[in-house]
């Protein structure tokens, strides 16, 4: 399997994704599925320039991460997809019931969400979602980093 | 005289306090930085803080990594506002030389805080 990572975190591409994964897991692209950053080619150029050189960012749709899933997941390479919310992770899980296992990596506190954890803060409808992605079967958890250690979706949501 | 210029520093955890707690030591209380935490903040609301901090003044944003979401942030950021422009990788000895060169253009500021950071920066003989 060549993603070996499906994460939510609304920082989208940073430091915890590029180096506390990136390194750990040793990853060569990084696929970051967000409507506003596919649709802003001065965002692209951006998150391109912010990461090394030895690793591919490519932008999508959910659509077009659909459309492009099996390729990835086909690449020699290891790879990150990441989705800035819930509701983005349950449409491309939605659209790719291949997809086993998710990682909630980092939900910021806002209007309208309670702490679940010191990094998740979730609305009661961005809870039901990850229950319901639990549901379909898909094994979703909550961990910021590598090193330590992932909350099962019933501690959270 | 032109306003001298607010210096943010921006980054993950306590980092950016502790920088100018340690600029303090050294400068005095008259260094013009301001720290901005990560800590707690998805990109709106870092955007937010980073906003209030330099409230519409002039100012270099200095950023930890720069591939992080700081960096990122801040870059945004700084697209919409001719008058600030951003340093990454910040380095106690950058912060230093800033708080004594707060009178210059930003793009000059921006730059030369660039140049001595890098110069703080060696291996040391032995």
């Amino acid at each position: 399997m060549s993603v070996v990572l499906y994460r939510i975190d609304d920082r989208l591409i940073h430091g915890q994704v590029v180096v506390g994964w990136g390194q750990r897991l040793g990853i060569g692209f990084i696929v970051l599925v967000d409507e506003g950053v596919r649709a802003n080619v001065w965002e692209q150029e951006l998150y391109r320039m912010g990461v090394p050189p030895a690793i591919d960012v490519v932008f999508a749709t959910v659509g077009e991460a659909a459309e492009h899933a099996a390729e990835w997941e086909r690449d020699p390479r290891k790879g990150i997809v990441l989705t800035g919310d819930v509701e983005t992770m349950a449409a491309l899980c939605a659209a790719l019931p291949e997809v086993r296992k998710v990682n909630v990596g980092g939900i910021h506190a806002r209007e309208g969400r309670t702490e679940r954890l010191r990094y998740v803060f979730l609305t009661e409808d961005e809870a039901a979602r990850l229950r319901a992605l639990a549901g379909r079967g898909v094994e979703v958890t909550a961990q910021d980093l590598p090193t330590t250690k992932p909350v099962p979706v019933a501690d959270l949501a | 005289m032109s306003e001298r210029l607010t210096g943010v520093v921006v980054a993950h955890s306590e980092l950016a306090a502790s920088l100018l707690a340690a600029v303090r030591a050294i400068a005095g209380e008259d260094h013009g930085l301001v720290a901005v935490s990560n800590t707690g903040c998805d990109r709106a609301s870092l955007l937010r803080s980073l906003e209030a901090a330099i409230a519409g003044r002039p100012a270099v944003v200095f950023t930890d990594m720069a591939g992080g979401s700081c960096a990122f942030t801040a870059a945004a950021l700084a697209r919409g506002h001719g008058e600030v422009r951003v340093v990454t990788g910040v380095n106690l000895a950058m912060l230093v030389d800033f708080a004594f060169h707060r009178e210059l253009p930003v793009e000059d500021a921006a730059r030369r805080a660039v140049e001595v950071g890098r110069t703080a920066v060696g291996l040391v003989a032995k």
